[in-house]
């Protein structure tokens, strides 16, 4: 298999999208591979490295893809399996009537135009296996009662499909039964590792998680460099010097985020937003190089990896003897601690409460958990006043907030972010309401499809998203997308090259860093890229 | 598994050509990499590609593109020291196609 191709220009794409119904019923519809809409076959190693089964060289885009022996049994024991141990599969299988209120709910429904990327439509992939292997229904009445045969074909359509869901759950906020159709991408990708199927993209940070703590595979030297270079830049802007530190025992919080913060832009900037942040506050905090992902891979694999994968911020935050953890502007790691942590493990007892020790708020909400998000502590902080704020500085920019998907629909953060951005900014506009907080549009490009090689099916997933980020553009001027994910700060910058390439993207505590008052600090004539601040070297020359 | 056949020998690559085993590696590799792209590597090619390569030695990880962009202006002075530069010379981006060229793999997660 050689290199997918570029997505063609937007104009072509956008026109190429039909919402039309196929010639043939979708039992009898052969799913053909697009290229540029789905991601290589993980390599070999990567599944060794962590043990799951049939590590071997494939490719999606053969036709022989090396399936074990059983294939056949193994996943109809794996289903069998997961119906009697996950009650919300079960029931997601049964109750499904097919009104269709989720169907054009769907980015990449919106974007492509392909039928089986409605919701509705991409479960009935799965149920109708299921109605043929566990109903009577099926099993006497078959292709009547909407039930067929499990072969190889429909593996290879369940894996096209299932990686072509970003688990975003914003269809299941139209669905009047509450079916949680990211579930049922959750078991087609379950499903579909016990036969060595998965993504190389997932399975690089999955391994690199397991072994080094991160997805990138960042050495300790390497985290603890790459931050000394943003401290470098800090003192460049503000002539302060930070000293932050790293695995320190007895401090009071851990402080933990995406790796894509120590290593991607913008993330860094977002990450140097912290750094001055909490060395303003006098923060008593250490970071871990050990527990340095907030985010999970394993997640976008199997349930049994996710928990493999998640314990580490807590045994960490054990071993260090921390109070509470602070988590930083992560997506998915937010979902996992507020909807799997406390199933998985019980709430960590070693822990106190979070307990601001600036405003003395107490964050009752974390009460299971221990576990803050950074919002929620700035916000707090705003709120009792106890951060001086110059948000002139960030003047040159007009603002439109992104709601990522497992922040927004996984534990309901709307206000806080929202509140922060208005305060340390004072250009701030709305994008359409269906298309913000619980309605949010997905960037497309989450659950570990953000890789290079499927990015046609990334910019038709996000297609929606841009689509309204343009129409804030045209109508208000905004030239700057904020979120607070790192997976939307990796894959919303090309999102917008392509489809609206007026529009930055920048994590929230980066406008927080440009805006904060330091004590001691120079004037700043440089925000955190470096980049002159426009007004101001007018304004030093009048003074 | 894609190979590239390089003086009688099938280098393993992936499916973007990136080489799979780091040992591979040898300096007419890269040229013949880049050869096949059309390019030819001249000394502020070469500049770039061994930082890339030390720096790789020590963390394990190609850098960041702001360390590589402070690491050229500190040794080649600010004219150089910009992305704008290492686009002129990795048309590609530097990140890709100067990785690939000195035999790293390239970052995956949220990046």
């Amino acid at each position: 298999m050689s290199k997918q191709p570029k997505p063609p220009k937007p104009d072509e794409l956008a026109k190429s999208i039909e919402y039309k119904t196929p010639e043939t019923q979708w039992m009898e519809t052969p799913v053909k591979f697009k290229p540029g809409m789905w991601c290589y076959g993980s390599r070999p190693k990567y599944l060794e490295e962590v043990g799951m089964p049939n590590p071997r060289e494939w490719s999606p885009a053969d036709d022989d893809w090396k399936l074990p022996e059983n294939w056949k049994e193994i996943v109809l024991d794996g289903m069998k399996d997961r119906l009697g141990k996950y009650r919300t599969f079960k029931l997601f299988m049964d109750i499904c009537v097919r009104c269709g209120a989720c169907a054009d709910k769907c980015h990449f429904y919106i974007g492509s135009g392909d039928p089986k990327n409605m919701p509705v439509l991409r479960a009935e992939l799965m149920r109708s296996v299921y109605r043929k292997y566990f109903t009577t229904g099926g099993k006497l009445f078959g292709k009547t009662a909407g039930a067929r045969e499990l072969t190889e074909d429909v593996i290879k359509e369940w894996w096209y499909y299932y990686y072509q869901c970003t688990e975003c759950r914003r269809c299941s906020v139209f669905c009047p039964y509450g079916i949680d159709t990211a579930e049922i991408t959750i078991m087609g990708r379950e499903l579909t590792n016990l036969l060595g199927l998965q993504t190389d993209w997932i399975g690089g940070p999955v391994a690199n998680c397991y072994h080094k703590g991160n997805h990138l595979g960042l050495e300790p030297h390497t985290i603890q460099s790459n931050i000394e270079m943003m401290c470098d830049d800090i003192e460049e802007i503000t002539g302060i010097r930070i000293e932050p530190t790293f695995n320190r025992k007895g401090a009071e919080i851990l402080f933990v985020t995406p790796s894509g913060d120590l290593f991607g832009l913008p993330g860094i900037y977002t990450c140097m937003g912290y750094l001055m942040l909490f060395h303003e506050l006098g923060l008593d905090y250490t970071w871990s190089t050990y527990a340095s992902e907030g985010g999970n891979f394993g997640f976008f694999t199997s349930n049994e990896m996710a928990k493999r994968l998640h314990y580490k911020i807590y045994a960490e935050a054990k071993r260090l003897g921390v109070k509470w953890i602070l988590g930083g502007e992560c997506g998915h790691m937010w979902r996992l601690v507020h909807q799997y942590l406390n199933t998985w493990w019980g709430p960590p007892d070693f822990l106190e409460v979070p307990k601001s020790p600036i405003t003395g708020t107490v964050f009752e909400n974390a009460k299971s958990t221990k576990m803050v998000h950074v919002t929620e502590f700035t916000a707090d902080l705003i709120k009792h006043g106890k951060i001086k704020l110059d948000p002139s500085r960030n003047d040159h920019l007009k603002i439109t907030f992104h709601d990522s998907c497992n922040t927004s629909r996984g534990m309901g953060i709307f206000e806080e972010p929202r509140y922060i951005i208005k305060h340390v900014a004072r250009h701030f506009y709305e994008m359409p309401e269906n298309t913000i907080r619980e309605k949010t549009f997905c960037c497309g490009s989450g659950s570990g499809l953000n890789a290079g090689e499927n990015m046609e099916l990334r910019m038709r997933g996000g297609f929606p998203r841009a689509n309204a980020v343009r129409y804030v553009h045209e109508k208000y001027g905004v030239n700057m997308l904020a979120n607070i994910c790192a997976i939307d700060r990796a894959a919303l910058p090309t999102l917008m090259q392509y489809w609206v390439p007026e529009v930055d993207v920048c994590g929230v505590h980066e406008l927080v860093g440009n805006a904060l008052v330091m004590t001691g600090e120079k004037k700043r004539t440089m925000d955190l890229r470096l980049e002159p601040l426009p007004g101001m070297e007018d304004e030093e020359e009048e003074e | 598994m894609p190979t590239l056949e390089f003086q009688g020998k099938q280098i393993e690559v992936d499916e973007e050509g990136y080489l799979q085993n780091l040992d591979d590696w040898t300096p007419e590799l890269a040229a013949y990499m880049a050869q096949q792209d059309g390019q030819e590597l001249t000394d502020e090619h070469w500049e770039i590609i061994n930082f890339l390569r030390d720096y790789y030695q020590k963390y394990q990880i190609a850098p960041m593109i702001k360390i590589l962009v402070k690491e050229i202006k500190k040794t080649m002075g600010p004219d150089k020291g910009n992305t704008k530069y290492l686009y002129q010379l990795f048309p590609d981006g530097p990140a890709k196609q100067a990785c690939r060229y000195a035999g790293l793999p390239k970052p995956t997660g949220c990046v």
